[in-house]
C-alpha cells in the first residue's frame, strides 16, 4: 500500500470511529444530568413518577455508556495507531488534558457503578442522588478535556517550533487556547440539548404508541423544557463561535459561508448550491455575515481570496453548516412553541402530527451533532494541527489500515445493532405501567 | 529519582493494576464459560456476576490510563509502537469492545445465551494474548527501520518461541490470579461448592504459571542477553517472588486464610512485574527507544505528575468507597441484598 492509501484509509477509519462514538459520547455526557434533574424533581415534588423516570433512564444509560466506553477506548488508541507522527508531536504539548480525561472518566466509572447498585439502599433518597453528582461531573469534564485537545488542533499555542524542535512548552497555555472557550461550551451544551431531545423523542413515541400514562406526559414536558433551555444556550454560544472563527480561523468561516472575496458589509449566504464556482438558489441576508463575524453590519470579513489555494478547506462544509444551524434553530422554535402551547393549554400539542414532530427532535439533534463535527473536522483541512502539521504528514506508514477499516466497520455494526436491540427489549419486557404497579404492590406490603 | 523514573513507575503501577483486575475479570469469564459447557454453571455464575457487575467499567480505565499516560510521558512511543502495533492493538480493541459491551448487554439487558457466554470466555483469553505481544516486541529483534520508519516483522514474531511463551504465560497467569481471587471471594460469600471448585482451579494453574515464567527467563538468555544479565543481577527479587508463590499455594492447599493467599499472590506478581520492568529499563524498545531519549519536556512532565497526584487524591477515596460497598460488604457479597437500578 502506498502512503497515500494509508492516509486515505486512516482518515476514513478515524471519521467512522468518531462518527459512531459521538452518538454514544453525546448521550453519555448529557444523560447523567437529565437523570439528576429528574431524580431531584421527584424528591422535591415527592412524585414517584420522576424518581422512576430517573431509574429507567439510568438503566438504559448503562447500555449506551458501555458502547461509549469501548468506542472511546478505540479512538483513544487509534489516535496513536493511525496518527503516530501527530501524537508524537501533540504528546509533547497537549498530553495534559488527555491524561486528565482518563481521571474524569475513572471518577465517573466508579460512581456510576456505585449509583447503579445502590437504588433503595439509602433511607434518604437525597443521599443516593448525591452519588450521581460525580457521575455527571465526570461525564461533562471528560467532554471538556477531550474538546480542549480538539480546540488545540484548531488553534495550537503554548510552544515554539524552531528548526523542527519544540521549545518553550507551556502545557497550560496550550490548554487554554483561543478556540477552547467557545468549543468546549458548544460541545457540552449541545450534548445536554441533544440528550434532552432524545429523551423527549422516546416519551413522545410512547404517547403515540398508545400509552397515555401520566408518566410519559411528565417526561415529555420536562425534557422539552430542558431542550428549550439548552437550545437557547446553544444559539448564544454558536454566535460566539462565529466570532471566534472570524478572528482566529477566518479560512474556515469563509469556506463554510462561501465568502469568496474579502469585503465590508458582507452578506450571509444561506443554502444554495455551488455550480462551477457560482452560488445558485441561495438566500442572501444583507450584512448577515458581518454581523455574525464582528457584531457590526459594516465590518470587513476576510474572504477565501486572502488564503493560499492549498490551505482552503473543501467548500462542501457549507452544506454541513446549513444543516447544523437549520436543525438548531428549528428545534429551538419547536420546543419554544411546545412549552408555550402547553402553558396556554392549546390542544394541538396533543395531536398525532405534532407528536410525530416531537419524535423527530432526538434524531434531528443527533444529526446536527454529526454535521457539526464533520464541519469542525473537515473545516480544519488540510491541517491536523493548524499551520503546523498537515494531515498527510501525520498518518501511519503501516500497510494494513484498509483491513482494519473493514474490521472496525463490522464492530460498529454489531455494537450499533446490539445496543438498539437490547434497549428495545429491556423496556418492552418491563413497561412502565407494569413497574408502577409492581412498586405500588411492594409498598403496600403485598410482595416482599 | 529523575522525572523519567517517576513517569515510568507511575505507568508501570497502573499497568500492574490492570494486570490484576483484568486477569480476575478475564479468568472469571473463562471459568464461567467452561462450567456452562460442562453444565455446572449454577456453581459459579452468581459469584462471578456479583463481583463483576459494579467494577467491569473500572477495569478498562486502567488500560486507557496506561496508554494515554505513556504517550504523555514518552511521546516517541507513539511513533515506534503506534506504527508497528496497528494490527495486534486493533484486534485487542475489537475483542475488548465486543467483550465489554456484551457484558453490559447481558447483565443489564438480560440478553444472553450459551454461545455468547462461550465467546465471552474465549475473548477473555485472546485479549491478554494479543496485548502481551507488546512485551515480546519490546525485547527487540522484531522491528527494523525501513526508510526511517519502523516495520514489524510478523513472520519472525510468530515463529519465535519467546512470543508463544509470553502468550502462554499471560493465559496461565491470568487463570491462576483469577482462581485465587475468586476462591477468596466465594469463601467470603459462604458458598462452599464454589470455593472448592475454584480452589481446585487455583492449584491446577499454579504450576503451569511458574513453569512458563521460568521458561521465559531462560529464553531471554538467547534472545536478549543484555536483559537476561540484568535479570540475573536482580535474582533476589525473583527469588522472593517465588517464595511468595510457594506461600500462596501452601495456604490454598491447606484451605487456610484465602485472603492472605491472595495478598501473597499480589506480592508475588508485583515483585516479578517490577523486577521485570526494572531489568528492562532504561529500554522501552530494544535497542531504539529508552525512557531518556523518548521523554517529554520538563514542563509537561511536571504538569502530568501534578495532575496525577491531584487525580489520585480524588481516585483513591472513590476506589475505597467502591470496594467497601461491594467487595467488602457482607450483605452484598452474600447476595442478601440487591439494589440494582
Amino acid at each position: 500500500m502506498g502512503n497515500e492509501e494509508a492516509v486515505f484509509f486512516s482518515r476514513v477509519l478515524t471519521e467512522l470511529t468518531l462518527s459512531f462514538h459521538i452518538i454514544y459520547a453525546t448521550i453519555g455526557v448529557g444523560i447523567p444530568l437529565m437523570i439528576m434533574i429528574a431524580q431531584w424533581v421527584g424528591i422535591k415534588k415527592n412524585d414517584e413518577h420522576y424518581i422512576l423516570l430517573a431509574r429507567r433512564w439510568a438503566r438504559g444509560f448503562v447500555i449506551t455508556v458501555a458502547v461509549g466506553v469501548v468506542t472511546g477506548t478505540a479512538i483513544g488508541l487509534q489516535l496513536s495507531l493511525l496518527w503516530p507522527n501527530f501524537m508524537e508531536l501533540a504528546g509533547n504539548v497537549i498530553a495534559l488534558p488527555l491524561f486528565m480525561e482518563t481521571f474524569a472518566f475513572f471518577f465517573e466509572a466508579i460512581f456510576l457503578g456505585i449509583y447503579l447498585y445502590t437504588w433503595d439502599r439509602f433511607e434518604n433518597q437525597k443521599k443516593h442522588l448525591l452519588l450521581l453528582i460525580p457521575v455527571a461531573i465526570g461525564a461533562s469534564f471528560s467532554a471538556v478535556f477531550i474538546t480542549i485537545v480538539n480546540a488545540f488542533m484548531n488553534a495550537p499555542q503554548g510552544f515554539d517550533l524552531v528548526n523542527g524542535e519544540l521549545i518553550n512548552i507551556n502545557p497550560l497555555l496550550a490548554m487554554f487556547n483561543p478556540a477552547m472557550p467557545t468549543k468546549v461550551a458548544h460541545v457540552v451544551v449541545t450534548a445536554y440539548m441533544t440528550s434532552a431531545f432524545v429523551l423527549a423523542s422516546i416519551a413522545a413515541f410512547r404517547l403515540l404508541k398508545g400509552s397515555n400514562h401520566e408518566y410519559h406526559k411528565k417526561a415529555l414536558f420536562l425534557t422539552m423544557k430542558l431542550g428549550l433551555i439548552f437550545s437557547i444556550a446553544t444559539a448564544i454560544i454558536g454566535d460566539f463561535s462565529g466570532k471566534y472563527l472570524a478572528e482566529y480561523q477566518p479560512e474556515k468561516l469563509a469556506a463554510a459561508e462561501w465568502h469568496f472575496e474579502t469585503e465590508e458589509n458582507a452578506p450571509l449566504i444561506m443554502y444554495g448550491i455551488l455550480d462551477d464556482g457560482e452560488v445558485k438558489y441561495a438566500i442572501k441576508i444583507p450584512y448577515g455575515l458581518s454581523v455574525l463575524a464582528h457584531s457590526n453590519p459594516f465590518a470587513e470579513v476576510q474572504g477565501l481570496n486572502d488564503f493560499p489555494e492549498d490551505e482552503i478547506p473543501p467548500l462542501y462544509i457549507h452544506y454541513l453548516f446549513d444543516l447544523m444551524v437549520t436543525i438548531g434553530v428549528g428545534l429551538t422554535a419547536l420546543s419554544a412553541l411546545y412549552v408555550f402551547a402547553v402553558g396556554r393549554k392549546w390542544s394541538f400539542v396533543h395531536t398525532k402530527w405534532f407528536r410525530w414532530l416531537l419524535v423527530s427532535t432526538g434524531p434531528l439533534a443527533m444529526l446536527a451533532i454529526e454535521a457539526g463535527w464533520w464541519l469542525a473536522e473537515v473545516g480544519r483541512q488540510p491541517w491536523i494541527l493548524r499551520k503546523i502539521m498537515r494531515v498527510e504528514d501525520a498518518a501511519t506508514t503501516s500497510g494494513q489500515v484498509d483491513l482494519m477499516l473493514v474490521l472496525f466497520a463490522g464492530l460498529y455494526l454489531i455494537l450499533g445493532v446490539g445496543s438498539v436491540v437490547v434497549l428495545r427489549r429491556m423496556f418492552k419486557r418491563n413497561p412502565v405501567e407494569q413497574e408502577i404497579e409492581d412498586r405500588r404492590k411492594e409498598q403496600d406490603g403485598e410482595v416482599q | 529519582m529523575t522525572l523519567e523514573i517517576i513517569g515510568i513507575t507511575v505507568l508501570w503501577i497502573f499497568l500492574f493494576g490492570y494486570l490484576i483486575v483484568a486477569s480476575i475479570d478475564f479468568g472469571a469469564g473463562f471459568f464461567n464459560a467452561y462450567n456452562t459447557l460442562t453444565r455446572r454453571d449454577h456453581i459459579l455464575t452468581n459469584i462471578i456476576e456479583r463481583y463483576l457487575s459494579p467494577v467491569w467499567e473500572v477495569t478498562n480505565v486502567f488500560l486507557v490510563f496506561f496508554f494515554v499516560g505513556i504517550i504523555g510521558f514518552f511521546p516517541k512511543t507513539a511513533f515506534y509502537y503506534g506504527t508497528t502495533l496497528l494490527v495486534p492493538a486493533s484486534i485487542a480493541i475489537i475483542l475488548l469492545a465486543i467483550r465489554g459491551s456484551y457484558y453490559a448487554f447481558a447483565m443489564y439487558g438480560s440478553y444472553g445465551h450459551k454461545g455468547y457466554t462461550f465467546m465471552y470466555g474465549i475473548a477473555g483469553l485472546f485479549i491478554p494474548a494479543s496485548l502481551s505481544i507488546v512485551l515480546t516486541i519490546s525485547e527487540g529483534g522484531f522491528i527494523s527501520m525501513v526508510n526511517d520508519h519502523p516495520v514489524l516483522d510478523y513472520w519472525k514474531l510468530f515463529t519465535s518461541p519467546l512470543t508463544w511463551s509470553i502468550v502462554v504465560l499471560s493465559i496461565t497467569a491470568l487463570l491462576y490470579i483469577s482462581a485465587v481471587f475468586l476462591t477468596w471471594y466465594a469463601n467470603k460469600a459462604g458458598d462452599t461448592s464454589a470455593t472448592e471448585l475454584l480452589r481446585k482451579y487455583s492449584l491446577l494453574w499454579a504450576l503451569p504459571t511458574i513453569i512458563t515464567a521460568g521458561g521465559i527467563i531462560f529464553e531471554l538468555r538467547g534472545h536478549n542477553p543484555e536483559h537476561y544479565a540484568r535479570i540475573l543481577d536482580l535474582w533476589w527479587v525473583f527469588g522472593l517472588s517465588f517464595l511468595l508463590f510457594v506461600g500462596t499455594v501452601w495456604l490454598i492447599w491447606k484451605r487456610r486464610s484465602y485472603g492472605l493467599a491472595f495478598g501473597l499472590l499480589t506480592g508475588q506478581f508485583a515483585l516479578a512485574f517490577f523486577g521485570y520492568g526494572f531489568s528492562h529499563a532504561p529500554y522501552l524498545l530494544y535497542p531504539y527507544l529508552t525512557i531518556y531519549d523518548s521523554f517529554t519536556n520538563e514542563a509537561m512532565a511536571i504538569s502530568l505528575i501534578v495532575a496525577f497526584v491531584a487525580g489520585l487524591g480524588l481516585l483513591l477515596p472513590s476506589l475505597y468507597l467502591l470496594l467497601r460497598l461491594f467487595l467488602f460488604n457482607k450483605d452484598y457479597v452474600r447476595g442478601n441484598k440487591d439494589f440494582h437500578a
